[in-house]
């Protein structure tokens, strides 16, 4: 029982953060049709950043705020650049772009940092605190904490703000969106800005757990995907959901069946929903239109 | 349409008989035979991705799985090579049969997750199951050996992988040209428009898929054989990438942009080498540009200009 809860807790630790990066996928997803592979690097960036600014000899606070910045100068960067130009291309194309933008990233990440894992100091002690048997890290209270505050902002900000309806509008129906007056480019901007926010926070709040490195976001981008599916692809709730869920399949079985399969169990897992229910746990049962 | 077929054939063949009397030494033959492998297993996923529509992001594992079949049979088991090579090809067509019924109802982003899973769950297979397959080390395959006569020499291996993707050219643009092809195409076009005019979608798509499976497995034993090595390297995510950027940057619903966009993409990166350690930046950076400014790939955007220009 211990045992379980264990595996449990740490399950949510890591599913709380492939529920940020699920959620970074899905709002863009609803902005642009466009999924975006870069998503795990702004992962990779908010942790880097962190640490080499706290190297610096910045306190912890600021170098956060302003690794969240970089990671959003970057989120920016690549909407501008890389797929609005882009704005006709085909689904593959725009896949192949998203990539080669992770390529990129990672290899500029190769050059102004290196290719060691580095360790990030965890927000407040590391004396781990016992609850019913189990332990858990105050990291991990810190990733639960923080990962609960901004699903319950980013819920306000869509239903409680007139930017945030407006880019719930243009997910809706874009042409819609432009023609009651929505700046349509904007919130595609937006969409972008916000994910790698997202990204970045969950790459800095996980950092001291997993340590960080150029190539963290590889993995972490995959598995949010996942997430992001199995959710049910647009569905912020899904999303969440979907990234608990798998954290949780994924400490089980690498708990009670194989650690080294591990990854694999997550895409298994996925594989199987997907043979269930093609359109994840909570999608739409919609009908496509012709 | 058959004149520029068969034109396009001609010169696939000319270039791929004249390059070894002007590549200057070994290793750009080298890269010449990688670069026949490679447009193998395009040309194949180019009648998945291009013109049925549908796509794949773990064709790399079938690839790894045609390789490590060769690998493990005809070098712990000591299997002839060829057989060890069927009984890949084999294994793969029926994995594909069997997992591409349930994957390929899915669709868009959906089908990219199952197959980028797929592909991820087999490599992390062939990595942790060392024992079998030496896990992240890889292990060594014995050479090509055909009834006693064994295939060595980078120009042995030139003439065999490019008579290979001439024969997959061929049939491919056969096969395209065939009411399969048609229905591929159709397909590929608007699926639902396809069901409606009688064409059973999730039969023709399965075929393709299956196709395009037993290709990358039968590229995947012969670079096996010819480098004398496998990895696990080969079989991952970032490989089943590669094959399907190979594709789209080519020329999707084009043969022989396929074979263009293998033979640029496995080239460049032995060009970049140049830039050392900012090799993987400016790989990156030609992915996004060459899709920004021609999302339909190199071949039919080129066609489209020369076209222009004639007309």
């Amino acid at each position: 029982m211990t045992e379980l809860l264990q595996f449990v807790f740490s399950g949510l630790t890591v599913g709380a953060v492939y529920a940020l990066v699920a959620l970074g996928f899905s709002i863009i997803y609803n902005a642009s049709h466009v999924i975006n592979f870069a998503q795990g690097e702004f992962v990779m960036i908010g942790g880097m950043t962190t640490v080499s600014l706290m190297s610096l000899g910045l306190p912890m606070p600021a170098a956060i705020a302003l690794a969240i910045l970089v990671g959003v100068a970057v989120g920016l960067a690549l909407e501008k650049f890389a797929v609005e130009p882009a704005r006709n291309a085909s689904v593959t194309a725009l896949i192949i772009i998203t990539i080669g933008a992770s390529i990129t990233l990672r290899g500029l990440a190769q050059i102004v940092w290196d290719k060691n894992a580095h360790p990030m100091p965890p927000f407040s002690g590391d004396e781990p605190i016992v609850i019913a048997g189990a332990t858990i890290l105050p990291q991990s209270l810190w990733v639960l904490g923080a990962a609960l505050v901004i699903v319950v902002a980013l819920r306000w900000f869509f239903n409680g703000t007139l930017l945030g309806k407006a880019m719930q509008a243009v997910a809706v129906n874009r042409t819609a969106a432009r023609l009651v007056g929505i700046p349509v480019q904007s919130m595609l901007l937006l969409s972008f800005g916000l994910s790698a926010m997202l990204g970045a926070a969950a790459g800095i709040l996980i950092a001291p757990i997993t340590l960080t490195a150029y190539d963290v976001g590889i993995m972490i981008g995959l598995k949010g995907f996942a997430a992001a599916i199995l959710g049910g692809l647009g569905n912020g709730a899904g999303a969440v959901a979907g990234g608990l869920l798998l954290g949780v399949a994924e400490a089980l079985g690498a708990g009670y069946i194989s650690s080294a399969y591990k990854d694999a169990i997550a895409f298994v897992a996925i594989l199987l929903v997907l043979f269930f229910m093609p359109r994840g746990l909570f999608g739409a049962g919609s009908a496509e239109r012709v | 349409m058959a004149s520029a077929r068969s034109g396009g054939t001609l010169a696939l063949a000319g270039v791929l008989l004249v390059l070894p009397l002007i590549l200057p030494n070994r290793y750009f033959l080298d890269v010449a035979i990688l670069v026949c492998f490679n447009a193998v297993v395009c040309v194949g996923l180019n009648l998945l991705i291009g013109y049925a529509g549908q796509i794949s992001l773990g064709h790399a594992g079938f690839f790894g799985l045609g390789a490590y079949a060769s690998a493990i049979l005809s070098g712990t088991y000591s299997w002839p090579p060829l057989a060890a090579m069927l009984a890949g090809a084999l294994a793969v067509a029926l994995l594909a049969l069997v997992v591409g019924r349930p994957i390929l109802r899915l669709k868009g982003h959906y089908l990219a997750m199952a197959t980028l899973g797929l592909g991820i769950i087999i490599s992390i297979v062939l990595t942790t199951e060392d024992r079998i397959t030496g896990g992240p080390d890889g292990m060594s395959v014995p050479p090509l050996d055909v009834l006693g006569w064994t295939l060595s020499g980078e120009e042995n291996w030139y003439w065999l992988a490019a008579g290979l993707l001439l024969l997959v050219v061929v049939l491919a643009l056969n096969l395209i040209a065939s009411p399969i092809g048609r229905a591929f195409r159709a397909i590929g076009s608007a699926e639902l428009g396809a069901e409606v005019m009688g064409i059973r979608s999730a039969r023709y798509k399965l075929m393709a898929f299956v196709i395009s499976a037993v290709l990358a497995a039968l590229a995947g034993s012969l670079a096996a054989h010819y480098a004398g090595f496998v990895t696990p390297g080969k079989v991952g995510f970032f490989h089943s990438i590669e094959l399907v950027t190979m594709v789209v940057f080519g020329g999707m619903a084009s043969t022989f942009g396929a074979v263009v966009g293998a033979a640029v993409l496995t080239v460049l990166p032995q060009l970049l080498t140049v830039f050392k350690e900012y090799e993987i930046i400016v790989f990156g950076l030609v992915l996004m540009g060459t899709m920004v400014f021609m999302p339909r790939g190199l071949v039919p955007t080129l066609a489209g200009l020369v076209g222009r220009r004639a007309g």
